[in-house]
């Protein structure tokens, strides 16, 4: 045993000697690196989501040491796969932030696994960097959110199907799958209808198992629901299940013009695998699709498609760009900001550099990072299925929307302030700390 | 009243502009008219006689109007589309169905020089839209006008109405419905002129409906009555809830929308035959969920219920065989994309032998190097099949990818047949439950007709006395277990069509497919076919009630019990071989 570890010692100590050898500039400059943790799964259910953003992670790295790197080191990612085991979240960012001494964290997509890592991150000061659309009634002041608060998808999703352009819609369908995300932002948004004026009788919720694969009840349910009165779909059902629940609504004759259906986690990188013929008309609420027709759109998809074709990835010319891969694109570019304006990458310093910071987003907005809730403000677009798996935009606010982590429709969490200014200094607070 | 009716046509016919619709075709179709004094039918000829003349002189007026619409309909703006469409729909041409159609379809282009095209020939060539001719789809940028779920609102009804004088009876029937889903008073006119032309029976009844939820809300008492005496004919539910909304009272319990008591009554008769319809359409939706879910369910359970209740391997790996199988069904599909693409509506008719072949091969091999030497140890069986299947989904992961793949439904496979009112059979459950048929009949074939079969049956029922008999036990056990992943193989060419083909197929499947094969009875293959029928119909008469998730709860609740009370399950095996 301990003959085997003094060979690969000298084994490990030629390799070295070789590389110095062969490139001794890059010898040198290997202590010269910031390592910077992605904690994605790359296997597990949540592969199929999480893997675009490892790649289009790795993309914006990249692409910064192409430009030179970052304060003069090259940027170095270490990439973990957690395998959608939520425990293993933890373990894995420990590992990055104790064992790596990593700068900064990429990562997560199911809120559980947010939730998993959060104390990690808390009890380490380390930075997290979170892409994803999520519920809100969170904001740590480790973390920093790329992704949509509820009042920047799921809001204005539903005043889009309220309003006369989007059919005027008087009774809703919350459908979603049982766990954490669907029932939060059902409260949310069950209240917001009462708030406009909806009664409980105008609103029925369901929710299915995990991988539930047959709809031919609940979408007759909807079907008499919506006799009464033009009827609308809000849909948080988990990706795997879209498919069966699509193609029963396509084959039992509801058209997206008789019931629209809006999906908050339908994108590009889901409709990949599916045959979209029955889902055309259907609706998606994002901060970004790979339609929209920005020069940095053109410009963001143009280096993905380089990016996939360069490193032979799998997929293709057929991968796509989605919101969740705009939102980590964006993390990342944004932190390179901070540090750079900063001069170092010590936590403390960058969180203090993050907000305010801008960024000229492939949505073609100027979006900026809000120094008090460590959320971003972002646009809000309603894009139609077409049938090659893209979106039609039929729909979209006047600029970028601040985030409301605690939304003001729930009576709990309408008193607390998310706010990390002084004299607050908090991000579930109902008064300031410091008066 | 009839005043008022008559103005009605004058501007309807005035706004129409349209030739071909008869206004004597109304008052044909109509008691009301009929009985009209003298007067009235003079002064309905002298407007006769003003309107024809007023369309000679506008007919050259509303063709530059047809084009200016057509031209419309490729703006940018949104409202100018929707405008367009209005126009179109009101001056009622059949010329502009092809441009309305394309515009439904996507296929209305606009090129750079504000030409508006109609894309033709899969894409190859294009037509311009006012003059037909055909353009080269060449290097220019082309745009596609947007629409939404708003404009196509108004967009649908306006084809439907164009497509009332269509030669095929199908396309007449659907855009009868499609104009009963969305009553426009509008919409009247043509729909009278419809079914004066109209012979074919089905889309008489269909205009009929379609006219009557228009005419519920004439001014005429009479024509109420009539209209809601035909929605009695209905089992829509939308039509109850309109025929409902007439019987509304205010606190002081007076009726404020439906003033004469015999409307009301008729109402109230006609809601109480929708109901009864509703009912019986009810009944028999659960009952086709229930034995839809079932087949499912089997299909799913059966290869298990011969490596798991036959064999009594506890098979971990069950639905990986599945997953196989899907991807069998992926690979044959591309197969008949690229090198068959004629024939690609047949491609399952392939994959069904393609998929039991993967699977059996691949049961065959795992027989073979590892699980005949646990015969005998449950626990390791078990554990080892287990990483067999993880093995399995990460080699997939690899070759295929992470993401689900695209497995299209063959076009026989896709819509639904409305057997009456209400009641959708989708064409994809009913292959699936003719599939099913097939998988059984299989089965049993091979059990109970063949050789191998035989052998099959002794082996299970006594081991040690079959091998003293001759037969190569461990032959037998290698095609048992073969037999079982094949047929797993012909389920996830099933479950490949309704649901997502990935690397995880199989998981969302095992544990059900363990509870049917318990269920019914291990050992059993009739008890696999009625656990799998019981459980997918108590499945779905309970999901009204309860929902999908309590449902579920309240299912595997009801079979802990039942499996305490009887361990053996539905079926139990019988004889001396029971105890062995």
């Amino acid at each position: 045993m301990r003959q085997g570890r003094k060979r690969l010692r000298t084994m490990i100590a030629t390799a070295a000697l070789g590389a110095l050898l062969t490139a001794p500039s890059y010898g040198a400059a290997e202590e010269e690196v910031i390592k910077v943790g992605i904690l994605h799964s790359l296997s597990g259910t949540m592969a199929i989501s999480e893997t675009s953003l490892k790649d289009v992670a790795l993309m914006a790295i990249e692409e910064i040491n192409e430009s030179g790197g970052l304060l003069g080191k090259k940027i170095k990612p270490i990439v973990v796969d957690p395998a959608s085991n939520w425990p293993l979240f933890a373990e894995k960012a420990r590992e990055l932030i104790e064992k790596h001494k990593v700068a900064v964290v990429f990562g997560c997509w199911t809120s559980v696994s947010r939730k998993s890592v959060l104390p990690v991150f808390e009890e380490l000061n380390a930075l997290l960097f979170y892409p994803v659309q999520y519920e809100g009634e969170e904001c740590s002041y480790n973390v920093f959110y790329t992704g949509a608060a509820p009042n920047q998808q799921a809001i204005p999703a539903v005043e889009y199907l309220m309003s006369e352009e989007g059919g005027g819609a008087k009774r809703f369908v919350l459908l979603g799958t049982d766990y954490v995300y669907p029932r939060t932002t059902n409260k949310i948004l069950r209240a917001f209808l009462h708030q406009k004026g909806v009664s409980d009788d105008d609103i029925m919720e369901i929710y299915t198992p995990f991988g539930h694969s047959d709809y031919q009840t609940i979408v007759a349910n909807i079907k008499r629901f919506a006799a009464a009165k033009p009827t609308a779909v809000i849909s948080t059902i988990n990706g795997d299940s879209n498919v069966p629940f699509y193609k029963e609504l396509a084959n039992q004759g509801v058209r997206a013009e008789d019931i629209p259906v809006i999906a908050f986690s339908v994108g590009e990188e889901e409709l990949r695998g599916i045959d979209t013929a029955p889902l055309v008309g259907h609706l998606a609420a994002w901060n970004y699709f790979m339609s929209i027709d920005t020069p940095e759109n053109r410009e963001f998809v143009k280096k993905w498609k380089a990016y996939v074709k360069k490193h032979n990835l799998p997929g293709g010319d057929k991968r796509v760009t989605n919101d969740p891969m705009e939102a980590t694109y964006i993390g990342i570019k944004m932190w390179a900001q901070a540090v750079l304006q900063a001069g170092t990458t010590d936590v403390d310093a960058v969180r203090q550099a993050m907000g305010y910071q801008t960024f000229k987003a492939p949505s073609g907005y100027e979006i900026r990072m809000d120094p008090k809730n460590h959320h971003l403000h972002k646009p809000v677009f309603i894009g139609e299925i077409r049938e090659d798996g893209q979106f039609d935009i039929v729909w979209q606010t006047d600029g970028p929307i601040r985030a409301e982590p605690w939304s003001p429709y729930l009576p709990d969490s309408a008193k607390k302030v998310a706010d990390w200014t002084y004299p607050w200094v908090c991000g579930n607070c109902t008064e300031p700390r410091y008066k | 009243m009839g005043v008022r009716q008559l103005h009605r046509t004058e501007i309807q016919i005035n706004r129409l502009r349209r030739p071909r619709l008869s206004w004597r075709g109304a008052p044909e179709t109509d008691p009301v008219q009929r009985t009209m004094s003298l007067n009235r039918i003079a002064s309905m000829g002298l407007l006769a006689l003003i309107i024809s003349l007023a369309c000679l002189g506008n007919s050259t007026a509303s063709a530059a109007g047809l084009k200016e619409a057509l031209q419309g309909l490729g703006a940018k703006s949104r409202r100018t589309i929707l405008r367009s469409i209005k126009v179109l729909g009101a001056l009622g041409d059949p010329a502009a169905l092809p441009a309305l159609e394309a515009l439904r379809d996507r296929k209305l282009r606009v090129d750079e020089q504000g030409r508006v095209l109609i894309l033709d020939g899969g894409g190859a060539f294009a037509r311009d839209i006012v003059t037909g001719e055909r353009v080269a789809v060449g290097s220019g940028r082309l745009r596609s006008p947007v629409i939404n779920n708003r404009v196509r609102r108004v967009l649908l009804p306006v084809i439907a109405r164009l497509q009332l004088s269509s030669s095929s009876p199908e396309v007449r029937l659907a855009a009868a419905r499609e104009l009963a889903k969305r009553p426009r008073p509008d919409a009247a006119g043509a729909i009278r002129a419809a079914l004066e032309a109209e012979r074919d029976d089905e889309v008489r009844q269909a205009l009929q409906l379609a006219l009557a939820q228009i005419e519920i809300d004439s001014q005429d008492p009479r024509r109420r009555l009539s209209a809601v005496r035909t929605l009695g004919a209905s089992a829509d539910a939308n039509v109850r809830e309109r025929l409902r909304r007439m019987l509304q009272t205010n606190e002081a319990g007076e009726f404020t929308m439906e003033p004469n008591p015999e409307v009301r009554a008729a109402a109230a008769d006609a809601i109480r035959t929708i109901e009864r319809r509703l009912a019986l359409v009810s009944l028999s939706r659960n009952l086709f969920y229930g034995v839809s879910l079932g087949s499912v369910l089997l299909l799913a359970a059966l290869g298990l219920a011969i490596t798991f209740g036959l064999m009594g391997v506890i098979n971990m790996a069950h639905g990986e065989m599945l997953m196989l199988g899907a991807y069998a069904t992926f690979v044959t599909q591309n197969l008949f994309r690229t090198y068959l693409p004629g024939w690609f509506d047949w491609y399952l008719v392939a994959a069904v032998p393609m998929a039991f072949g993967v699977s059996a091969v691949m049961g065959m091999v795992l027989e073979r190097c590892i699980l005949r030497h646990l015969y005998g140890r449950p626990l390791e069986t078990l554990l080892a099949t287990w990483g067999i299947s993880l093995l399995l989904i990460q080699t997939v992961r690899l070759v295929f990818g992470a993401q689900n793949v695209e497995v299209a439904s063959p076009t026989w496979m896709s819509g639904g047949t409305e057997v009456m009112q209400g009641l959708v059979l989708t064409h994809n459950r009913v292959a699936i439950v003719l599939f099913v048929f097939f998988a059984v009949a299989l089965v049993w074939v091979l059990l109970r007709r063949t050789p191998l079969g035989l052998r099959v049956r002794a082996v299970t029922q006594n081991r040690s006395m079959a091998a003293c008999m001759g037969v190569s036990v461990s032959r037998v056990d290698m095609w048992t277990f073969g037999l079982g992943s094949g047929i797993a193989g012909l389920g996830g060419v099933a479950l490949s069509q309704i649901g997502n083909v990935g690397p995880e197929l199989g998981q969302a499947y095992i544990v059900d497919s363990f509870m049917v094969v318990v269920l019914g009875g291990v050992g059993k293959i009739a008890g696999t076919v009625w656990g799998a029928l019981c459980l997918g119909v108590v499945n779905k008469f309970l999901e009204p009630y309860t929902g999908a998730v309590l449902g579920k709860i309240l299912v595997l609740a009801f079979i802990i019990l039942f499996i305490q009370k009887r361990p053996q399950g539905m079926f139990a095996l019988k004889g001396r071989t029971a105890e062995g």
